[in-house]
């Protein structure tokens, strides 16, 4: 009889910062999830690691940066898109990729992300979206349903809340998708078909916070959070944005929403800087500094 | 090294401080703004924006100060030289980000052309009164350096400075001017490239294997990665390691904060600029800067005739303060007078640096116009008596 040897390896080890593991995130949260669809998104659309940058915000999720063997760079609080803006007009080669959380993306960051969706600037954002501020302690974001309980809203919570591909939609981007923590595959391909898209790309992620969401709402644990996600998601591909808000125990619309085209910056401001300067126009090339 | 020829506009001009100060940027080799407009700055970029996509580079209008400030910080990693302009509501706003490239050794150049507040202030009128929010203004132990230009030549020579101090230290650098000196217009001399000085960015010649991302070198300046490169570098706001890992340690936190304020504390003669005029033999020395320094100087003159024995000491560096210098100034002189347009900033410097050794006088000004001339000959001569 002959003994096999069995090795225990992860098959997105190589993507990540093995000696920062373990990482943060509690038992049942979602982020690590969608960083595992995430890497497997990288290796299967061939993506050149090299030129790949990934941006993150302050939070949960804004730990991503931070575990990801890439160029990676965490940031201020709801500024990593404007920094990532800033890197990719600097370098037009490096892909950038925004991977940060509802509260970080939506709430102080709200106003950076809308006008990079204006301004169509070739970014990948994923937004993993928890609905609370997570890191703080579970208070209430601006993604937070209606008629929930959180550490801001003892008495339960009555603030509208976005309805984040509808916002996105409207503020101009050309690709939007919604998946949860349970979709990996899925998510997994609307990553590669976000990379295969030039301009402003944002996925929402839904993912369980079973220690600050779920628990004080009764909902259960992570699994239980996967076993809701499973019953009551739907996927519509295609579904207008202004009927895929979320709602405490309502249907969660998911699929891919947005896949259109229009000028992204880098080209716009290219195409106009040549007609006004002619052969005056001189292109940025990368990292040239002196 | 020296300047890239393409960014350079040799010649005589007749600038005012705002284009002098975008040309300074350009010939140091600045190929990225992010701005958001504010009187009395925003004539900077709008000449930037003019002529950056003639040399390779980009202008973006961001939505906000806070975008303006850490934009051009994702431009520096990507390998940009960038700097923002703004005046001080803006600068307030910018405040975060000044910690940010502190902690993260961004080197970038914020131009801060001073008008009168608190708040919406005197929007078209002279201040300095951000010379401490400059020091002091984002939370946590950190250092900065501050150049002060008084006239539109100096606002193209301490512009570039900038660039170079910022790429030499890997800290946020500082053209604090103010509105006199942003719109005035005067003779502006651009050399040749040859004669133009640049500190090139300290990029690491060690291969991604062997690189830590926040080893000091000597100078106790860490080298920078090329992104993009396959150093697979981590930068973070948070306390970090040499590897740039978060790490929070109380043990990690004093290395690295100790590090980030001794890099220029230690250097501080290297970095201290300042102009001195008839210092030994004086009973009074005037200390003032950017505009005021000229006001000061008819006071000076004045002062002169009258047989007072007056020297005149003008900070171009406020930040590191020059210290030594002035201590050594208060052990010789009856007193000194400090002019500045704020009610007392940094006067306050002088006298820790006096240590009680001479009288020191404030002449102050809340803003919106210059200093009297008599103001300041005044306080000479009630200190010279």
């Amino acid at each position: 009889m002959s003994e096999a040897t069995v090795t225990i390896h992860n098959p997105v080890e190589e993507f990540l910062r093995m000696d920062r593991i373990p990482h943060i995130w509690c038992p049942g949260c979602g982020i690590g999830t969608s960083v595992n669809s995430f890497a497997h998104a990288l290796t299967d659309a061939n993506i050149d690691r090299k030129n790949l940058a990934i941006v993150s915000g302050i939070g949960c999720t804004g730990r991503v940066a931070g575990y990801v063997n890439l160029d990676s760079f965490h940031t201020t609080h709801g500024r990593a898109i404007p920094f990532a803006t800033g890197l990719k007009l600097a370098n037009p080669k490096l892909n950038v990729v925004v991977y940060s959380g509802d509260g970080d993306l939506f709430a102080i960051g709200g106003n950076h992300l809308i006008h990079a969706a204006r301004r169509n600037i070739d970014l990948k954002v994923v937004c993993i979206n928890n609905l609370v501020f997570a890191m703080t302690g579970g208070q209430t974001a601006p993604t937070t349903p209606g008629a929930v309980i959180t550490s801001t809203n003892p008495y339960g919570t009555y603030d509208p809340s976005f309805n984040l591909p509808y916002l996105v939609e409207a503020a101009g981007a050309v690709y939007v998708a919604r998946w949860t923590a349970f979709h990996v595959k899925q998510l997994a391909r609307s990553m590669e078909e976000m990379f295969a898209k030039k301009g402003f790309s944002f996925i929402e992620v839904l993912s369980p916070c079973p220690t600050l969401y779920q628990r004080r709402n009764k909902m259960g644990d992570g699994l239980d959070t996967m076993k809701f996600y499973k019953q009551v998601s739907k996927v519509r591909n295609g579904a207008p944005t202004s009927e895929v808000a979320l709602t405490k125990s309502g249907e969660i619309v998911v699929g891919k929403f947005v896949d259109r085209e229009r000028g992204d910056y880098g080209n716009l401001m290219h195409d106009s800087l040549v007609d006004a300067l002619g052969e005056d126009y001189v292109e940025t090339e990368a990292c040239s500094c002196q | 090294m020296h300047a890239d020829p393409a960014g350079v506009l040799t010649g005589t001009h007749f600038l005012d401080g705002d284009h002098a100060c975008c040309e300074g940027a350009l010939a140091a080799g600045a190929r990225f703004s992010s701005g958001y407009p504010i009187t009395p700055s925003t004539e900077v970029v709008e000449r930037f924006a003019a002529r950056v996509p003639t040399v390779g580079g980009t202008f973006i209008q961001m939505e906000d100060e806070l975008a303006a400030s850490i934009t051009l910080q994702g431009a520096v990693w990507g390998g940009a030289k960038a700097f923002t302009v703004t005046s001080g509501p803006g600068f307030s706003l910018m405040m975060e980000h000044i910690g940010y490239a502190a902690m993260t050794e961004t080197p970038c150049v914020f131009v801060d052309v001073q008008r009168g507040g608190p708040s919406t202030g005197l929007p078209t009128l002279p201040a300095q009164q951000d010379m401490m929010q400059v020091r002091w203004g984002s939370h946590g132990d950190y250092e900065i350096i501050a150049l002060c230009p008084n006239s539109p030549q100096e606002c193209f020579d301490l512009t570039i400075t900038a660039f170079n101090y910022s790429e030499k230290y890997r800290c946020p650098v500082f053209v604090m001017m103010d509105e006199v000196v942003g719109h005035m217009t005067e003779k502006v001399v651009i050399p040749v490239p040859e004669d133009i000085e640049i500190e090139p960015r300290r990029y690491t010649t060690l291969p991604p294997e062997e690189f830590l991302a926040y080893k000091p070198g000597a100078d106790l300046v860490p080298d920078m990665p090329h992104v993009g490169a396959g150093y697979n570098v981590h930068v973070t706001g948070l306390t970090h390691d040499e590897r740039g890992y978060p790490d929070m340690r109380p043990a990690v936190q004093d290395v690295l904060v100790r590090r980030l304020v001794e890099k220029i504390t230690k250097n501080v003669d290297k970095i201290t600029l300042f102009e001195a005029d008839q210092i030994e033999g004086a009973e009074v020395v005037v200390v003032s800067y950017g505009i005021t320094s000229r006001v000061a100087q008819k006071a000076i003159d004045m002062a002169r005739e009258k047989g007072i024995k007056v020297g005149k000491f003008r900070l171009i560096t406020a930040w590191p303060f020059p210290e030594k210098q002035i201590a050594e100034i208060a052990s010789k002189v009856k007193g000194i007078v400090v002019a500045e347009m704020n009610l007392g900033q940094m006067v306050r410097e002088v006298e820790r640096a006096a240590a009680g050794q001479a009288v020191v006088r404030l002449v102050g000004h809340a803003g919106g116009s210059v200093h009297k001339p008599e103001d300041i000959l005044k306080a000479i001569m009630e200190v010279a008596r």
